[in-house]
């Protein structure tokens, strides 16, 4: 099995890095609004019922911060 | 005087500040005790000090990784009993992401490394930690972090510290250190130990440290 997850800064949270991002791609003459960073986390593991179940427990508790990112979780072979 | 009383100084992998605390505790009348962050028990100890550094490289988010080390549960156990906890820095992050704190610390809003003296006032005078400062004094200590921006929704009564001159993370209200309700945890942004002797700069610092060695 497995599953992507992507973590987000939540909306309304100052971004510092997607700020140094969006002033880096301005000064290579690509403006751009906003741009935002987050991270992709892509696990492997062997087949298991509770998968997503397991995976909410592991974005609660370590993969994001819920007081400022957001996630999504794909599962593949699902 | 009673004996020196014991302060354990936690060392986790990618911890850098552990031996200038331990040097500025016991510089202070404390005896520092250095735990390895593998270990499941503390030893006996009156009080417990996270030191600043990048534990665990900082991976994922600051403290994300340590706040799972063997010793953490152990500290939580600690401060459960009432046991006074201080966090410095990556200590600060540490306890935050333990939920042993209010908040978390996000990176600097000036997207800088900022390596510094700074003043903060102080907002309670009341804690083992603030025991020797006054209320609204303002102490010069340094901060030196990338992710030093407090984020958070706290009662303003756990405000303990708070940046008086200019906002060098960009946290929250300006928040440099908050305690948990009970009063007998606290993290903050500067590093005291490094503020314990006018000739590097500032003694401010020592307030809060000795603070911290008298309640012990």
């Amino acid at each position: 099995m497995k599953a992507t997850v992507i973590v987000r800064p939540k909306e309304g949270i100052l971004d510092p890095q997607g700020e140094a991002v969006r002033s880096a791609l301005d000064q290579l003459g690509f403006p751009v609004a906003e741009a935002r960073v987050g991270r992709v986390i892509e696990l492997s593991f062997d087949s298991r019922e509770d998968a997503r179940a397991q995976l909410e427990r592991m974005c609660e508790q370590l993969l994001a911060n819920p007081l400022i990112e957001s996630y999504e979780i794909e599962l593949d072979g699902a | 005087m009673g004996p020196r009383p014991k302060v354990a100084v936690l060392v986790f992998p990618g911890s850098n500040d552990e031996r200038d605390a331990a040097w500025a505790l016991g510089s202070l009348g404390a005896e520092p005790v250095m735990v390895w962050h593998g270990d499941d028990e503390l030893p006996d100890v009156q009080a417990v000090v996270l030191p600043g550094g990048f534990s665990y490289g900082d991976y994922l988010r600051c403290g994300a990784i340590a706040r799972f080390a063997p010793a953490m549960a152990a500290v939580r156990r600690f401060a459960d009993d009432g046991g006074l906890v201080l966090g410095i820095c990556n200590g600060f992050q540490i306890l935050c992401e333990a939920g042993l704190l209010p908040g978390v610390l996000r990176p600097n809003a000036s997207l800088r490394f900022e390596c510094r003296d700074v003043e903060v006032a102080v907002e309670r005078d009341d804690l083992p930690f603030t025991g020797r400062c006054e209320l609204g004094q303002r102490l010069t200590i340094p901060v030196k972090c990338g992710e030093g921006a407090w984020y958070g929704d706290v009662d303003e009564r756990q405000v303990v510290l708070r940046y008086a001159d200019g906002n060098p993370t960009g946290a929250l209200d300006g928040v440099a250190g908050v305690c948990n309700e009970a009063g007998n945890v606290m993290g903050l942004m500067p590093h005291p130990e490094h503020a314990v002797d006018p000739l590097l700069g500032s003694g401010d610092g020592a307030l809060i440290l000795a603070s911290l060695v008298d309640a012990a």
